[in-house]
Order: C-alpha cells, then sequence, then structure tokens
C-alpha cells in the first residue's frame, strides 16, 4: 500500500508517496538522503537514530514515516543554521563530546531537545535525558561536560 | 518490514468498524514502541495497522467520579508530568518516570502497555496495587475490566477481537493511604526490571493496616497480586516479623523465568527483598500521611 503523507522536514514542507510499512528512519537516509541520523541497535534503546518529532525526541527506527504525516520532523541535518553550528554542536567540538561520531547525531539532536525544554539543566537533569543515548568512545563526561558549556551559551 | 495496509481513522467507531473487518489480520497501532520491534522480528505479521493516532481525545488524562481517568493515548511522559497524577497519585508518576528511557515514554502509550501484556513492564504493577480499571471499547459498546482480571498469559489479556483499550481509570487514595514503588535494577537504569513491586497501604489514625494491595512483576507469566501477602497485612501494626511473613507469602505466588537479568531462584528471593521494601515504602509514606 502506497500513503501519501504531508510533513515538515528541517522546516521544508514536502509531501511524498511512501510505502506504508516504511520505517521514519528509512524515509529520512534512504528517500531523502538525510544520513545524519545512524541506525545503531534498531529496537529503541542505543539512541542514534533519535530525531525530533513535533519537538519531542523519539527512536526513528520504532516509527513508521505514516506517523510523521501532519508532523515536524528534526534531524541532526536541521540543527545549524546555515553554517552557524546550534550551540551544541559548536560545544561538541570545543569540548570533546565526540569521538568516532556514529552515536553523535543522536546525542547532539537529544541535547537539543532537553536545552529546548531546561534551557538550564542539572548535571541530573542531563543524565535523566540523555540516558537512552549510548555511546562507547567518550565515556559520557565530555558529553555532559558539553551539554553544561552549551547551555551556558545559550544563555548568553 | 513486511508490506501490510495503514489507516488512520478519524473516530472511535470507524477504527473499530475496521478492526472488526480486518479481523485476524488486523493489528491496532498507537506509539508503536513494542509492535513495532515485534513486526521486525516476525513474531507478528498483520496485513492490516489500523492506528489509533488520529483519534480526539483518546489522550485526556482527566478528572471523574473520585479518580482519574487516563486516555489510552497518553504517553508514559504524559502521565509522568501530569500535575494532576502528580498531585493526587505520586506513585503512578514516580512509576512511569522511571520506566525505559525519555525517547520511549515520549511514544509509549498507557493502552499500548496494558493491550501489549508484557509481564515485564512497570506501569501495570504500580496499577494493580492501585486497583486500577481498564475500559474496553468494542462494537457493541464499553465495558470495564478489572486490571487483575486484565492480564491472561504472557502477552494475552481479556481483549475480545475487535475490541480495544480507551482507558484505565484510578480512583484516589483514600485518607491514610500510601504507595510505593520499588524496582530492581542490576544492569542499566533503561533495562527491564529483575523484579518491580509496588505496594499500597490504608493505615487507620492508629498505625494498623486496614487495606493492602501488592503488585508483582517480572515474576510470572502476567503481572501478579500477592493476594496471601496482603492478607497477613491487613490488621496488623507493622514490624519485621510482619514484613518477613508477608515477604514469604509473596515468594510462594511467584514463578519467574530464568533470563540475563537473574535465575529463576535469584528472582524469587529478590522478590521477598522488594515486597519487604515496598510495603515498608508505602507504610513510612502512609505514617506521615496520617500523622
Amino acid at each position: 500500500m502506497t500513503l501519501r503523507i504531508r510533513l515538515s522536514v528541517n522546516g521544508s514542507a514536502r509531501e511524498v508517496l511512501i510505502p506504508s510499512s516504511r520505517r521514519l528512519i528509512d524515509f529520512l537516509r534512504d528517500d531523502l538522503g538525510l544520513t545524519g541520523t545512524k541506525e545503531g541497535c534498531g529496537v529503541g534503546v542505543c539512541g542514534a537514530c533519535t530525531v525530533l518529532l513535533d519537538g519531542r525526541m523519539i527512536s526513528s527506527c520504532l516509527a513508521l514515516a505514516a506517523f510523521a504525516d501532519g508532523a515536524e520532523v528534526t534531524t541532526v541535518e536541521g540543527l545549524a543554521d546555515d553554517e552557524r553550528l546550534h550551540p551544541v554542536q559548536q560545544a561538541f567540538i570545543e569540548y570533546g563530546g565526540a569521538q568516532c561520531g556514529i552515536c553523535t547525531p543522536g546525542q547532539v539532536v537529544a541535547a537539543k531537545a532537553l536545552l529546548d525544554e531546561v534551557p538550564n539543566p542539572t548535571e541530573g537533569e542531563i543524565r535523566e535525558w540523555m540516558l537512552g543515548n549510548l555511546c562507547r568512545c567518550t565515556g559520557y563526561y565530555k558529553i555532559i561536560e558539553s551539554i553544561q558549556k552549551a547551555a551556558g551559551h545559550a544563555r548568553l | 518490514m513486511h508490506a501490510f495496509d495503514y489507516t488512520a481513522p478519524e473516530s472511535l467507531a470507524s477504527a473499530l468498524a475496521e478492526l472488526e473487518e480486518a479481523g485476524d489480520e488486523g493489528k491496532v497501532i498507537a506509539g508503536g514502541t513494542a509492535l513495532m520491534i515485534l513486526m521486525m522480528q516476525r513474531l507478528v505479521r498483520p496485513t492490516r495497522l489500523i492506528s489509533l493516532r488520529r483519534l480526539p481525545g483518546l489522550g485526556r488524562i482527566e478528572v471523574v467520579d473520585g479518580g482519574v481517568r487516563i486516555g489510552a493515548l497518553a504517553t508514559h511522559r504524559d502521565v509522568e508530568t501530569s500535575p494532576l497524577i502528580r498531585s493526587r497519585i505520586p506513585v503512578l508518576a514516580e512509576t512511569l518516570s522511571r520506566v525505559a528511557t525519555l525517547r520511549i515514554r515520549n511514544v509509549a502509550t498507557i493502552g499500548g502497555c496494558l493491550a501489549h501484556a508484557d509481564p515485564n513492564q512497570d506501569p501495570p504493577v504500580t496499577l494493580l496495587a492501585l486497583d486500577a480499571r481498564v475500559r474496553i471499547a468494542g462494537r457493541q459498546g464499553e465495558r470495564q475490566v478489572a486490571l487483575d482480571e486484565f492480564f491472561v498469559d504472557y502477552y494475552q489479556t481479556a481483549l475480545r477481537p475487535g475490541e480495544v483499550v480507551v482507558a484505565v481509570d484510578v480512583a484516589f487514595p483514600a485518607p491514610g493511604n500510601a504507595s510505593a514503588f520499588h524496582k530492581f535494577l542490576p544492569r542499566t537504569a533503561d533495562d527491564y526490571a529483575t523484579v518491580a513491586v509496588a505496594a499500597t497501604v490504608t493505615l487507620t489514625p492508629e498505625g494498623v493496616c486496614r487495606e493492602a494491595r501488592i503488585g508483582l512483576g517480572a515474576l510470572g507469566p502476567t503481572p501478579l497480586r500477592a493476594r496471601d501477602a496482603e492478607a497477613i497485612v491487613i490488621g496488623e501494626r507493622l514490624s519485621d516479623r510482619l514484613l518477613a511473613a508477608a515477604s514469604e507469602a509473596a515468594i510462594r505466588v511467584v514463578d519467574p523465568i530464568a533470563d540475563p537479568r537473574g535465575s529463576a531462584e535469584y528472582k524469587r528471593q529478590m522478590a521477598g527483598v522488594f515486597v519487604r521494601r515496598a510495603l515498608r515504602g508505602a507504610w513510612d509514606r502512609a505514617s506521615r500521611e496520617a500523622a
């Protein structure tokens, strides 16, 4: 079955035809070429596929593309304002929040979701929000530090 | 994933009509966090998915005669952050805030959690202790089922073909009542519990237990009530001996399976430990209420 869905992806409106069984992650990566969003575990545990659906972070591997009908999707590609990186992206670079990079798009999107809702989070709040984003390189301290610095920057 | 038809009806009546028409081939989907995995693993292969996501008002959390009605489409996060739930039934907000990760709680619905009937989930444990009632809609109308009659077996419920969960009703706690939820997570904070226990007790002003209910999770083919343990504490005051007797009675009703979260024998022992902790936690809170 083919579905016609209307949605906004990173601010641009789109109307597309998709097979009804298309997952959101496959739609983003394979149909739209937005390969920043990664598939790690494929069962909603690792966080690499984190995107925002109407501002709420979700696992795009556990969502049908059909769920985005009428909604706004934000992926890592939608965070920067042209060449100007989002404060979270800038902080991840400056404070070493990324190493191999596979988990980074999901980390960055989750951190943006956090700062959108809690602009000045405590370390406990950062840990709660980032709990589901696994990183096998940095050991998390630098990720937490990057988010703290980004929050500071966002306040300036 | 396999091919299927997908519709998102805009009224409950059309959703129920479509579900009836689809028969065995149909499945309802809401948040999808459980069903998507089952489909990707090819454990279920419905050829028709009927999405409840467009049904208006089915996610409302509202006060109805002496309690709260949580619409089936309310997400775990909606319930966890609801000022009404936080102030009137705090143990439910507390339980939901500890399910999986925020990313899952943003999506997974209460109705989906109940209909999925995975005995390892946390919310049914607390909802059992709170004596919740499930509201079910079918083509013949709505009916209510007590939650402890709703779960039948692993992933099986009292839902009949063509029926969907539309809400869960939870009464506000009586004066002198308090609850606690304790789960054992030896691996990671977002894991399924090795064991989970919720207890609710209502105390007289003198500190005697008038009413008690205990819910157990990850300890059998369904979430369980520890009824013998409840009977042991009713009419009594808190003591170490009472808690030991209650936990021994609770251990007798559990039937856990061995998995990477622990051997069956270990889970039985932990069930005893966590029944003690949950009862003591609820009792301490209820004493403060009564004071």
